[in-house]
């Protein structure tokens, strides 16, 4: 399948597009908080600090996911375009951690520094969630031209494979965060090993050609 | 033959005056710049089933179970439930459990027991001795609400049924019908939802049976046609739908602590001191209410529960 849309027109249109669209999720969530704290009726629900955290952490998960379907995609299209999108995505993922922890450390604690001290000690799931996040920051700091200019592809690729890690994590905190043995972090589970998968048949063929050479 | 009362509730006396609904409100609106997010958030989403069965007005008599906190308004305590046969999202339950048929009931009455058999719902509630109580609820997910039911203590069923005196526990079931319960299809916990209390927790004067809410019957999601409450413990422990009461000698399995044995013990008491794994339990966001507060011990209820639990290592058996 070809793509037909030229490479400037992505630039042009395809861009701010696809950035408005990954923001509309941040918007709608700004604004039934607004709502609330205008104690207006709002789509949060009766515990809106549970209904943030979780809304944000679905949404951090979903970008690290749309992110690592790329580059899949791109080889599935024989096209590199998909590329021109996925730093902007990338920093979506890490946009979203950041306001995920914003509502778990404002909105739902309310900066009580103590308190979230120890939960992420004594809170596996919590620890786990932090490392994830943790693992985003040098990716997102090195994201710029300049780094990967700095850094030299290969190094910068080889950096940017946290991102694998953060993946795992992430479905790692989403299944302990749940009760019980519950369906929708499996989902995320299975979709994050497909694209762990997709990757395989690239990763074997570039480690036969290194054994090779 | 136990003796059945269902006029009392048919008839629809007026105990439930609009006046006190409308007094609930109040009491509700006045208390400020929370119950006014309360009010908001109370607004924000319908409760559904409530309005797929009609349900009807109870008689009862008012009681000094009262805390004289705010109660959570009605679409709250109908609208954020934790009832995983109808699904795992809080919204679920209100939006699935039209799906339950509370009437016809049974419950099944077996172990060390004189009276074993099934028996109906008016077989086991006298509907002539309704009370409401209204109690704290604190889920163990560190939320909470204050609710005002209406029932018949625990004690008053289980002396008709006439333990047998090696009975040490009472175990309970809910129902787990596929037909009827769209969550059971996946194992969320291994069905049927199963909680047991030691016989002298059962006994004490703060276990209730629920049959009502906001002085109407109970709707499907709260757990229709009859619920446990247990205020001094996680809201967990408060099973609903009950089908199923076993008396035993030996501590009965419990869902919670089948799934997760080093999160969910057996006596599950509300306890700021003993920390869930996950979470800290010693704060608790009341909905409606922006902020946390703190959590009480026994969520308040110590001066009627504490003597139960004398000698014993709390942090131990969680
Ligand atoms: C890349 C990093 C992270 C990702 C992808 C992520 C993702 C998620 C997901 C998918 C959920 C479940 C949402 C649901 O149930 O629908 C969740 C829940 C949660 N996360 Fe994270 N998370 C990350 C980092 C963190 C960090 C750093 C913290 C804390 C400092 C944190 C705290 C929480 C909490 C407290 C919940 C439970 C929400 C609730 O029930 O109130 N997460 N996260």
């Amino acid at each position: 399948m070809p793509v037909t849309v030229s490479v400037p027109t992505l630039r042009r249109y395809g861009k701010p597009l696809v950035f408005v669209a990954l923001l509309l999720p941040a918007l709608w969530l700004a604004y039934n908080w607004w709502l609330a704290f205008q104690y207006q009726p709002n789509a949060l629900g009766f515990n809106p600090q549970e209904a943030s955290n979780r809304f944000t952490g679905d949404w951090t998960l979903r970008m690290l996911l749309i992110t690592l379907a790329i580059t899949p995609l791109s080889k599935l299209l024989k096209s590199p375009k998909p590329i021109l999108f996925r730093r902007m995505i990338g920093l979506y993922a890490f946009f979203y951690g950041c306001l995920h922890i914003i509502s778990y450390v404002w909105l739902d604690k309310y900066f009580a520094w103590g308190e979230l001290w120890a939960d992420i000690l004594k809170r596996i799931y919590i620890t786990v969630g932090m490392t994830a996040f943790l693992l985003l920051i040098p990716l997102a700091v090195t994201s710029t031209k300049g780094w990967v200019r700095r850094l030299k592809a290969k190094r910068w690729q080889k950096l940017h494979k946290l991102v694998y890690a953060t993946g795992v994590l992430a479905i790692f905190h989403f299944v302990m965060m749940r009760k019980g043995f519950q369906l929708e972090p499996l989902i995320y589970g299975a979709i994050l090993a497909g694209l762990f998968a997709a990757r395989l048949p690239a990763a074997i063929k570039r480690r036969r050609r290194q054994a090779a050479a | 033959m136990l003796i059945k009362s269902r006029e009392s509730w048919e008839e629809g006396e007026a105990s439930v005056t609009p006046e006190k609904i409308y007094l609930n409100r109040r009491r509700f609106m006045k208390s400020g710049l929370m119950g006014g997010l309360a009010a908001g958030l109370a607004m924000s989403l319908p409760a559904f089933a409530s309005d797929d069965r009609v349900l009807k007005p109870l008689n009862f008599r008012h009681t000094d179970f009262d805390p004289g906190e705010t109660m959570t308004p009605y679409n709250a305590v109908t609208g954020y439930n934790n009832y995983y046969e109808f699904g795992t999202h809080k919204d679920d339950p209100a939006k699935n459990a039209w799906q339950l048929r509370p009437a016809p009931w049974s419950v099944k009455v077996d172990g060390m027991v004189e009276k074993k058999g099934t028996f109906g719902v008016e077989d086991l509630v006298d509907y002539a001795a309704l009370e409401e109580r209204i109690y704290r609820h604190r889920c163990v997910e560190a939320w909470s609400m204050v609710i005002p039911w209406v029932g018949v203590p625990l004690a008053s069923i289980l002396k008709k049924l006439g333990p047998e005196s090696g009975a040490k526990y009472v175990a309970f079931e809910t129902l787990a019908d596929r037909k009827q319960m769209p969550g059971i299809r996946w194992p969320v916990l291994d069905w049927p939802y199963r909680e047991g209390l030691r016989m002298d927790e059962a006994m004490n004067d703060l276990a209730f049976v629920a049959v009502g809410l906001y002085g109407k019957e109970l709707p499907n999601q709260n757990g229709a046609p009859l619920r446990l409450v247990v205020p001094w413990k996680y809201g967990f422990k408060s099973i609903k739908s009950i089908v199923r009461i076993h008396f035993t000698d030996t501590k009965p399995k419990t869902s919670w602590n089948m799934s997760a044995p080093n999160e969910y013990g057996f006596y599950s008491n509300v306890n700021p001191e003993v920390d869930h794994p996950r979470w800290s339990q010693k704060r608790e966001r009341r909905i409606g209410e922006f902020g946390r507060r703190k959590t009480l011990m026994f969520n308040g209820y110590g001066d009627k529960v504490a003597s139960l639990y004398t000698g014993m290592d709390l942090r131990a058996n969680f």
